[in-house]
């Protein structure tokens, strides 16, 4: 049995997104040839050198700032800025995403202990809720991240500069989907359960340890999810207007201004890595924790 | 009163006490001021007698309160200014309290109470804001004053449309339009093949996550500065939450629906457009909700990478490096007036069109 | 044999699941003739809502034969020779009730102009006149499940499939839509096919009763039901309903180990 899930795993999942990375880079290999041709086929009429199609296919995959660079121009990159460089240095990409990672992660938590409060606030006290919640809601539906930029000018005229300032951006962000969603799960238990601790005469105290935390807890992984992706979005984009010499917004700003497309399209692969690797672990830890309490899926 | 009132209403009277016995004088430089003080002081009197006791009465001395805190700020505010402002708030915090826990209140008063305090709240916002910059000096820099942000908006209103046109009409709308309707075909096409579905679906799922702002400088080295590669960004951004979301919604009928199809040896054509896709309009119109708001994050932040001199954006970056915070203020009021605007547009519609789920169903019996 | 509607010969049908198989239709024969009224009895897993899914062709027979009205299944079910009723009623909520009831007439291309007319005629079939602008979640249990059967009649197949249609009602809703349905039966003179678990449903409205038994599904006992044809709700109290009664009951106890 345990042998037909595994085939059935493969067969049902592992084989069809294979099958589609696959086709993507092929894709990817031939637009960066379509792409950069142009430009090299200059170059060879500059050099007045003779060309054959093979000869494109190979220098358009090893031009130095390509419009579009190979995959494997983007790993050996991502190889040499990762495992070939120390890590304290300024070229290392581990350096830069630890920078990041690490106002993410500062933001996130924040974010998240800020959420929770003011989500247990709400649903214990009618007035915050009446006249906080539909500003709550409605600050969704605004381009929020828009904002970064000043709340870095902000913070640094009162002195504040480096970690803290991205890190409250992310804080920022990641607030508010946590505050909704654990509103929803604090109040997601049934009328009947509710009953049922009103005939123990329970506490609103014991009513909240109980009962309201607990049903809320899928619901506080699951935007926790959604609060690490916007995080790791603003420790990026609060990377952009200092002209900060560190972290993977720095990459990008500084590829942008010198054309650098490799350099760009690395930074990028590390922010999808670490994004991935952050809900990974946040799916990690929210499976064993929600089947430890006995959640089903 | 409950205990939680109490306390709040001893502070406030404690706060309205501190005020008047800090500049003794309201009395005759500044009788309105005095007056309020007093009264603040003496709604302790309502803890013993249950007197004028009501959410109303806090309501209307709250907005009283404020609009005389109000005009009285641009001069430089007296001593025993800030304790009664904490006063005054108190007491419009007591009025929300009071008229939650009501509970003999008409149904039409209830909803219009629902409707009224998150209004309340934010003039509260709005009017702090206003007396705490006005009020302590504190620098644009810093944080310009509501006043000062609105006098910025009526001046540069031409600024404003032209940065309005360029990054939501052009960028984020296009973007949004193509991004959304090529993911919505896409959607339909690989439907069939449920080898595509399981390969499409966790990808997506991943894009999503990703920060694929960040793509910005390569659609600007594809597309140039102009609001081309901004359009790029956007439907990059806006392509995968609708592929996901359509391609989910499409699966979710149930049996029974397929199965009564399948009795009336309906084609694949007819079951799409009569079961399918209506039941996949709530997770479509979630995705145009959740793009509307992406889209114009895309294209304002896809501006700080480079941009012709206009745009929200390009604005917002420019008039930060300058300090000039009561334009960047404005700009961000634009930004929040449109998003919110197309949020309400398109809940608005997926209102029309899915009456019918669960979540609508109560605004239509009522 | 010659006028059997439906005729079910030697038919298995077993589901493969990764564990293990599942015998759901174990030698099942049986024919239906034209204009009878069929219920289908068992405790769950007898698989008589998967006889009632392989008529519609919504089941593939393992083996055996299975023909209805001269065709096999997957033909018939291309001809819309039978009107489905499920256990939910299964109404699309986007739909009104009218529009509920002409969806089935729109797939099979009727035309424009005839459809007011047919929706008219069936929606006043199960007393549904006048809630045509309703949609079905402003309606109850009882009045849903009257739309679906409205749905399933209005293309007029001559056979009507009902998988325990009333199973989620309660019993006061039930007796009267057993009553109308019997009426409907009359009036129309359709061979239904009626999957129930209720013994005096299955007695009250049929004139056979098929008792079934599970592990493997597999037919019990053929009951000729003697009730006249004229059946007021009272009949149930009559000595003779009680002995059909005690007789499918007998069926179900002699196929069933109770393990």
């Amino acid at each position: 049995m345990s042998e037909n899930t595994f085939i059935n795993y493969f067969k049902n999942s592992f084989l069809p997104i294979l099958s589609i990375v696959i086709t993507i880079f092929a894709i990817w290999y031939i637009f960066t040839v379509y792409l950069n041709s142009s430009k090299q086929i200059d170059a060879y009429e500059r050099k007045k050198i003779d060309w054959e199609f093979s000869d494109l296919v190979r220098d358009t995959m090893s031009q130095k700032k390509p419009l579009l660079p190979a995959p494997h121009q983007i790993v050996s990159e991502m190889w040499k800025t990762i495992f070939m460089i120390k890590v304290t240095s300024k070229k290392s990409l581990i350096f830069h995403s630890y920078v990041t990672l690490s106002s993410t992660l500062l933001g996130f938590a924040i974010g998240t202990i800020l959420g929770i409060i003011l989500a247990v606030s709400i649903v214990e006290n009618k007035a915050m809720d009446a006249s906080l919640m539909p500003w709550i809601i409605a600050s969704q539906t605004i381009p929020i991240l828009a904002i970064a930029p000043m709340i870095i000018i902000i913070l640094n005229a009162f002195g504040l500069s480096g970690l803290l300032p991205k890190a409250l951006i992310s804080t920022y962000l990641s607030f508010f989907p946590i505050a909704v969603g654990m509103v929803k799960g604090l109040r997601s238990p049934e009328i009947s359960y509710l009953d049922l601790m009103h005939t123990y005469n329970s506490s609103r105290l014991n009513v909240f340890w109980k009962l309201r935390l607990p049903s809320s807890v899928p619901y506080l992984f699951a935007s926790m999810k959604v609060a690490i992706a916007i995080s790791l979005v603003g420790a990026i984009v609060g990377e952009l207007p200092t002209g900060a010499v560190a972290g993977l917004g720095a990459r990008l700003l500084t590829g942008s201004y010198f054309g650098l497309t490799i350099q760009i399209w690395s930074a990028l692969v590390m922010a999808a890595i670490l994004a991935g690797t952050l809900i990974f672990i946040l799916n990690f830890i929210s499976r064993i924790t929600l089947k430890r309490m006995g959640v089903q899926e | 009163m409950n205990k939680f009132q109490k306390v709040q209403q001893v502070i406030a009277s404690m706060m309205a006490l501190l005020a008047l016995q800090s500049s003794f004088f309201y009395a005759f430089n500044n009788p309105a001021l005095f007056i309020i003080s007093l009264i603040a002081l003496l709604g302790v009197i309502r803890i013993f007698y249950d007197y004028l006791n009501n959410g109303l009465f806090d309501f209307l001395f709250s907005i009283i309160g404020m609009t005389i805190l109000m005009i009285n700020v641009y001069e430089s505010p007296p001593n025993g200014y800030w304790p009664l402002l904490i006063s005054v708030w108190l007491y419009g915090w007591l009025a929300v309290e009071k008229i939650t826990h009501e509970k003999k209140i008409a149904p039409f008063y209830r909803k219009l109470f629902f409707i009224a305090v998150p209004i309340f709240f934010g003039a509260w916002i709005l009017f702090a804001w206003e007396v705490i910059t006005i009020g302590l000096n504190i620098p644009m820099v810093i944080l310009p004053s509501p006043s000062l942000i609105s006098i910025q908006f009526v001046d540069s209103l031409d600024t404003l449309w032209d940065d309005f046109v360029q990054t939501f009409v052009r960028a984020a709308l296009t973007g949004y339009l193509i991004g959304c309707g090529s993911a919505f075909i896409v959607a339909i096409l690989i439907d069939k093949s449920l080898f595509l579905r399981r390969g499409l679906l966790p990808i997506g799922n991943f894009i999503s996550a990703i920060p694929i702002v960040g793509i910005a400088p390569i659609m600007i080295m594809w597309f140039g500065f102009d609001w081309h590669s901004k359009a790029a960004v956007v439907v990059i951004m806006t392509f995968f939450p609708m592929l996901v979301n359509t391609v989910t919604g499409l699966s979710v009928n149930n049996q029974i629906d397929r199965d009564l199809l399948k009795t009336y040896a309906s084609s694949y054509t007819q079951s799409l457009i009569l079961m399918r896709l209506p039941a996949a309009a709530p997770f479509i119109f979630n995705a145009l909700k959740i793009n509307s708001t992406l889209a114009l994050i895309g294209a304002i932040i896809a501006e700080f990478f480079g941009s012709p001199t206009v745009g929200l954006g390009f604005r917002i970056s420019v008039e930060v490096g300058r300090l000039n915070l009561d334009m960047v203020w404005a700009e961000i009021a634009v930004a929040a007036l449109v998003g919110s605007a197309s949020y309400g547009v398109i809940s608005f519609v997926e209102k029309k069109i899915t009456f019918w789920h669960p979540s609508n169903r109560k605004t239509l019996e009522n | 044999m010659k006028n059997a509607i439906i005729s079910a010969e030697k038919l298995n049908l077993i589901f493969e699941t990764a564990d293990d198989d599942v015998v759901a239709l174990k030698d099942v024969s049986l024919n239906i003739d034209k204009g009878e009224f069929v219920s289908f009895i068992g405790p769950s897993g007898c698989g008589k809502t998967t006889f009632l899914r392989a008529i519609a062709s919504l089941e593939k027979p393992s083996s055996g034969n299975l023909s209805v009205n001269g065709l096999s299944p997957e033909e018939a079910r291309k001809k819309r020779a039978y009107g489905y009723v499920f256990q939910a009623a299964g109404l699309y909520p986007w739909r009104n009730i009218y529009r509920n009831v002409s969806l089935p007439l729109e797939i099979m291309g009727y035309k424009k102009n005839e459809i007011p007319g047919i929706v008219e005629k069936v929606l006043k079939l199960v007393d549904l006149t006048g809630f045509e602008k309703k949609f079905p979640w402003q309606l109850s249990g009882g009045m849903q499940q009257r739309a679906s059967i409205a749905r399933a009649l209005s293309f007029d197949a001559d056979i009507l499939l009902m998988d325990e249609p009333f199973g989620a009602l309660d019993e006061i809703v039930r007796d009267h839509l057993n009553e109308q349905l019997l009426k409907l039966w009359k009036t129309t003179n359709k061979t239904i096919c009626f999957v129930t678990h209720s013994i005096p449903e299955a007695v009250y409205l049929s004139t056979k009763i098929v008792v079934m038994s599970p592990r493997p599904g597999r037919i019990i006992d053929v009951i000729e039901n003697t009730l006249p044809t004229d059946r007021p709700l009272e009949i149930r109290d009559s000595k003779e309903f009680i002995s059909v009664s005690q007789r499918v009951r007998e069926g179900l106890r002699s196929g069933h180990s109770y393990e």
